[in-house]
């Protein structure tokens, strides 16, 4: 058997790579095994990474029904609010390549906003109350209404319901403490406007 | 000798000091108006003392601390408030802040004040009032209050009192000057610190070999006196509080942690001057010694400054030439920011107002490529790999960012001085700590928002329930009210009144229950945050800045608020 | 007034890329003169064709790929690139064996990879692998030494040269031979004292191997001018090279038929020197920390050993450079330094805290 097998390299090299094959098979599996990571549920952990605006831009009533459509395999790119970021976590995190946002539920918004009620214009119909995702606002029936500042997502809800227009979106205010450096600009940026400046000047 | 140790990487840019050093310490006239930042230190802000209109006296206190994390602020001359609103201030985003302006008299009249006569028979506490109420913050770098760096801990005696009096910025010589001249002042403050830390076993002296002056004369000062003068030879960034307690000591501050982690303390030269005047002469913190240099100046000197004096006032009186200055610093070259406006006021942690020419810093010519040269890594002084960081802070990778411990960069741009490809690394780095600040900031908002909603879902889940269960136990009762009619049976309608009733009791009953259902799920909920907010706490206590703990802290109050307001209605129900 | 946000530290030191890469360039020289002394015109027609090949290549992609061409020329790089090509190829090499090298080095290696600082090899040594790989003959077709021509015969001079690079005349008989590392590989069965009686190469030689004993000395100087700079640190080099000694030392094995040379004909001979200092320092495909580089360069120099001692080529700078390149992510991630206040040094796939 050894001998006939010796007199065939093709044969000898077929069941050496066989059986390394097999060999590592089973090492990998045994170390996949073994150490195996025992993390959250996918759900869970794709719902982390989402904003948490519950603005339902995404088509679905918040974000836990999205992330758990996601874990189900529907699109990454479906939530402007998260931009993207987000979109690259959750590429991240499933091991997916990350797609550019769909811009048709929404484009990502450079600055944040929240929503504050022009308080004398309130009638205190309570709607907006009812269509807020988070409870950010604060009010009762006929008096006026207003918004918890820190709780505001900026999810937009509150607008469309009120009858009297008297809600804005309104950037948040960047102040010292929020303030970081800017990220440099790249090389390419910088030749690239300087050549437009200077051909303006030209011009 | 005591001996030394050499921190690892470090440069050698061009010193420039001797320009600042051929004269002494000199004053400037009181300005016209002087703009006092409201907050010029690490900590909450203060509550505002004073009005528009008022007359405030030399020294007098325009804000009070509210909280042992903040510091008063005071009038560095006589005059009047003329207005409390943003200005500019010295703050590298260039935007504003609170300042209280106040138009001078020109008498500089103090307020009435008195120091202590004799300190060795005060208590610690005491003294550390004082040191608060003059407002006193770290001169050297991010301005932390003295008081509280002082203050006794509990778990940890402080056994080494270390000065920093190493000054590795080029072009600065303020403390160089202040030693010079006020080395008695100085000799006296450490007095003062030594006695509120109770004798501590080693007073260092930590100095660059390049001042030999001013070790001269420490030296004639201390003969006497246990303190030890270590001279070690200059190298950037020595001056770093970490560095220098590596260099004095061969410790290092474990990482996230302080000096007092290993029993230390660490003051500067401007700190210590400043603690004897407010204790020994009751003087409050209103001036300090600042470098004016830069070949865009005519005159390069160190002054006695008022707190609050605008930029543009040191320049105009030191022939400042706006034509061939490239940029506006404050601070030294390495570790300074550049101002935007010359309205910009002196603040208590400006050492220096570098004003350079166009030939002498020019303007940053673009970025190449990294070459992965690993010039940068040889020059940390922290044993990073910037050039690891700049590449994961290009592609955003936060997570390895951290884990190549970015948070233990000290910005000091040693790394960023010997790029040949003259990347921004600094910035890079600057940028991606700011960006992932805000992601952790960004996580704590959505996780409350995740709360909100789903707490939400449950409450109107429940009215639903309710509103089913009333709509239910409704037509229960008409139908049987119908039947009853129906029948219309006299004798049995009482029997039936009864079950009729039973009925309404049980249904009424059952809400109670499922309050209680819901109350005791909201304990669950806001229990369960109480404990990620605590978790969130540490976690900003150990390696946070101060304001992700500030943050976090108020979290947890709320969080803990929640809980108890549960759990108190839950007890109501019970009962 | 306003002044612009400018983020510190203000100033720079004033060494830059492009300067040191003229650097790298200036301090070949003593390497490329004791080459063309030893082996004529070749080396100066190979450096000339390939140094223009491959800015024309560069440009090229640089255009085809958007970026502003003067720009990254000026950073010298793809030149480093070229001359450390020609000067490790066969003088007198054809004309088309220079050109595909520097193509390929350009386009394939570097640029394809994303440009400077991208690059995973070094893209000189893959040029010259892929050509050895190609091309065997021309590869390994040597000029002989100088001192080693037979009375009247002499190097081609610039036109002859020129000739039989780009028409495909052959050179006179005599001129072209093996090199001594080639003598050695192809002597074995005979202790090393016979080989050097019988072959000129090495009986004719001050101390390695006629010619190139002197081609190394060159790079030799060069690589020090560079260390004196501190264009580079000492690390990478020194254990290429000391490991390399130590191989043949453990080998040298009193020079009987089994031996594979003495530790002084290694290091004196092939691309030993330029290797060490102009190849592995080469910073973009290198290890990044102190430690990471010491490593990589014993492993480039054991490699190097091997290779020429049982492996199937007479030198093997190119092969255990590229090797060496391929593991040097795998070293860097073991060899982080341990920053200052943390107890354990850490790997880079370490993640974040938490996990
Ligand atoms: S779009 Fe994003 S933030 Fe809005 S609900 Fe969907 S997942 Fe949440
Ligand atoms: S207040 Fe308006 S914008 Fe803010 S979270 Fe509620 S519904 Fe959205
Ligand atoms: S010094 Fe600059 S070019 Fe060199 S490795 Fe560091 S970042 Fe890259
Ligand atoms: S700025 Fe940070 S990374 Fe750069 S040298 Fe200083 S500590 Fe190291």
């Amino acid at each position: 058997m050894i001998d006939s097998i010796a007199q065939q390299p093709m044969l000898a090299a077929l069941i050496a790579l066989v059986s390394l094959g097999i060999v590592f098979g089973a090492l990998l599996g045994f170390a996949a095994e073994k150490f195996r990571v025992q993390g959250d549920p996918i759900v869970e952990q794709i719902d982390n990474l989402l904003p948490q605006t519950q603005c339902g831009q995404c088509g679905f009533p918040g974000c836990r029904p999205y992330a758990q459509s996601i874990a189900d395999g529907d699109a990454i790119n479906k939530c402007p609010p998260g931009g993207q970021n987000t979109i690259n976590a959750i590429a991240n995190l499933l091991d997916v390549p990350a797609p550019a946002l769909d811009e048709e539920h929404g484009e990502e918004e450079e600055i944040k906003t929240i929503a504050y009620i022009r308080e004398d214009e309130c009638i205190g119909c309570t709607k907006c109350i009812q269509a807020c995702p988070v409870d950010a606002i604060l009010g009762a029936a006929k008096l006026m209404h207003t918004v918890i500042v820190s709780e505001c997502t900026g999810c937009d809800l509150c607008i469309e319901p009120c009858p009297v227009d008297c809600i804005d979106m309104l950037p948040v205010v960047q102040g010292i403490v929020q303030w970081h450096w800017p990220t440099p600009p790249t090389t390419i940026d910088l030749i690239a406007t300087s050549k437009m400046s200077s051909q303006e000047d030209a011009a | 000798m005591s001996r030394t140790w050499e921190t690892p990487g470090g440069v050698h840019p061009p010193e420039n000091k001797s320009q600042s050093m051929t004269q002494s310490i000199g004053h400037l006239p009181i300005p016209g108006t002087l703009v006092i930042p409201l907050h010029q230190h690490i900590g909450s802000p203060s509550k505002i003392d004073v009005t528009i209109g008022q007359t405030v006296l030399k020294g007098q206190t325009l804000t009070t601390a509210t909280h042992s994390n903040n510091l008063p602020v005071h009038a560095s001359t006589s005059g009047t408030v003329i207005a409390i609103d943003d200005q500019p201030v010295a703050h590298p985003s260039g935007l504003n802040a609170p300042c209280v302006t106040i138009a001078s008299d020109g008498r500089d009249q103090w307020i009435e004040h008195v120091g202590v006569t004799d300190f060795r028979g005060c208590g610690p506490l005491d003294l550390l009032q004082i040191i608060t109420d003059a407002g006193i913050a770290g001169m050297g770098g991010a301005g932390f209050p003295s008081a509280i760096k002082l203050s006794p801990s509990k778990d940890k005696a402080i056994d080494t009192l270390i000065i920093n009096a190493t000054e590795c910025e080029p072009y600065i010589t303020a403390d160089d000057a202040a030693i010079r001249e006020k080395a008695q002042d100085l000799i006296q403050g450490i007095e003062v610190v030594c006695h509120i830390l109770n004798d501590p076993k080693r007073v260092v002296i930590g100095i660059e070999d390049n001042k030999p002056q001013a070790i001269k004369a420490l030296r004639s000062y201390i003969q006497e006196s246990p303190i030890e003068i270590v001279p070690f030879p200059t190298k950037y960034p020595s001056g770093g509080e970490k560095q220098l307690i590596y260099i004095l000591t061969g410790r290092e501050v474990p990482s996230g942690g302080l000096p007092i982690d290993l029993g230390m303390v660490c003051l500067n030269i401007g700190t210590l001057i400043a603690i004897k005047r407010a204790v020994i002469d009751g003087e409050p913190l209103i001036s300090r010694i600042t470098t004016v240099t830069g070949e865009a100046c005519g005159v390069n000197r160190n002054y006695e400054v008022l707190i609050g004096t605008p930029i543009s006032h040191l320049l105009t009186h030191n022939e400042f030439d706006e034509n061939n200055c490239s940029r506006l610093i404050m601070g030294g070259p390495m570790m300074g920011f550049s101002l935007t406006s010359t309205d910009v006021p002196v603040v208590k942690t400006t050492n220096c107002i570098l004003a350079p020419g166009h030939s002498e810093i020019p303007a940053d010519t673009p970025a190449q490529a990294c070459i992965r040269c690993g010039l940068c890594a040889e020059a940390c002084p922290v044993s990073l790999l910037p050039q690891q960081l700049f590449w994961y802070a290009q592609s955003k990778d936060q997570e390895r960012l951290e884990a190549h411990n970015l948070f233990d960069c000290i910005e000091c741009g040693a790394c960023s001085y010997v790029c040949p490809s003259n990347i921004p690394l600094v910035q890079h780095y600057r940028s991606s700590k700011g960006e992932i600040r805000k992601a952790n900031i960004d996580k704590i908002d959505a996780d409350n928002a995740r709360q909100r909603f789903e707490f939400r879902k449950l409450r109107l889940e429940q009215a639903d329930e309710q509103r089913q269960a009333k709509r239910e136990a409704r037509r229960l009762v008409t139908e049987q009210a119908r039947a009853t009619s129906n029948t219309s049976q006299p004798g049995s309608s009482a029997a039936d009144i009864i079950a009729a009733a039973q009925q309404r009791a049980m249904i009424k009953q059952a809400s109670p229950e499922q309050q209680k259902a819901k109350f005791e799920r909201a304990l669950l909920a806001a229990q369960s945050r109480l404990q990620e907010a605590e978790k969130r706490l540490i976690e900003a206590t150990a390696n946070g800045s101060k304001q992700q703990q500030i943050i976090c802290s108020a979290s947890v109050e709320s969080a803990r608020q929640k809980v108890d307001q549960t759990q108190y209605r839950l007890r109501e129900l019970t009962d | 007034m306003a002044f612009k946000q400018i983020s510190s530290p203000h100033g720079h030191n004033p060494q830059s890329t492009s300067w040191i890469m003229q650097l790298v360039l200036l301090s070949t020289l003593p390497g490329f003169l004791a080459l063309s002394y030893q082996f004529g015109w070749g080396t100066f027609i190979n450096l000339i064709i390939a140094v223009v090949t491959s800015l024309i290549a560069e440009a090229a992609i640089l255009a085809l790929r958007n970026r502003p061409i003067a720009f990254y020329l000026k950073d010298y790089s793809a030149a480093v690139t070229a001359v450390l090509l020609a000067l490790a190829l066969p003088p007198l090499a054809p004309w088309w064996v220079v050109v595909v090298g520097s193509l390929f080095a350009i386009v394939v290696a570097k640029q394809l990879y994303g440009g400077i600082g991208y690059n995973p090899f070094n893209p000189a040594m893959v040029g010259y692998v892929v050509l050895l790989i190609s091309f065997p003959i021309e590869m390994t077709t040597w000029v002989t030494p100088i001192s080693l021509l037979s009375e009247g015969v002499n190097h081609p001079g610039l036109w002859k040269s020129l000739s039989i690079v780009f028409a495909g005349n052959t050179p006179i008989d005599g001129v072209t031979g093996a090199t001594p590392l080639d003598v050695f590989k192809h002597s074995s069965g005979l202790v090393v004292d016979q080989i050097y009686q019988r072959e000129t190469l090495f009986n004719q030689a001050s101390f390695a191997g006629v010619g190139w004993e002197w081609v190394n000395v060159g790079f030799l100087i060069g690589g020090i001018i560079l260390l004196k700079t501190r264009i580079f640190t000492w690390h990478a080099p020194l254990a290429m090279l000391g490991t390399l000694a130590l191989m043949s030392i453990l080998f040298w094995d009193g020079g009987s038929s089994a031996s594979r040379g003495s530790p002084v004909m290694h290091l004196f001979n092939g691309a030993s020197m330029m290797g060490a200092f102009f190849i592995l320092t080469d910073p973009v495909s290198s290890a990044v920390s102190n430690r990471g580089r010491l490593i990589y360069g014993s492993l480039i120099g054991l490699l190097v050993y091997v290779i020429r001692a049982w492996g199937n080529y007479p030198d093997a700078v190119a092969f255990a450079v590229l090797l060496g390149n391929f593991a040097a992510p795998f070293i860097d991630n073991y060899t982080l330094p341990r920053t200052y206040g943390h107890t354990d040094r850490r790997k880079a796939t370490d993640k974040g805290e938490d996990e």
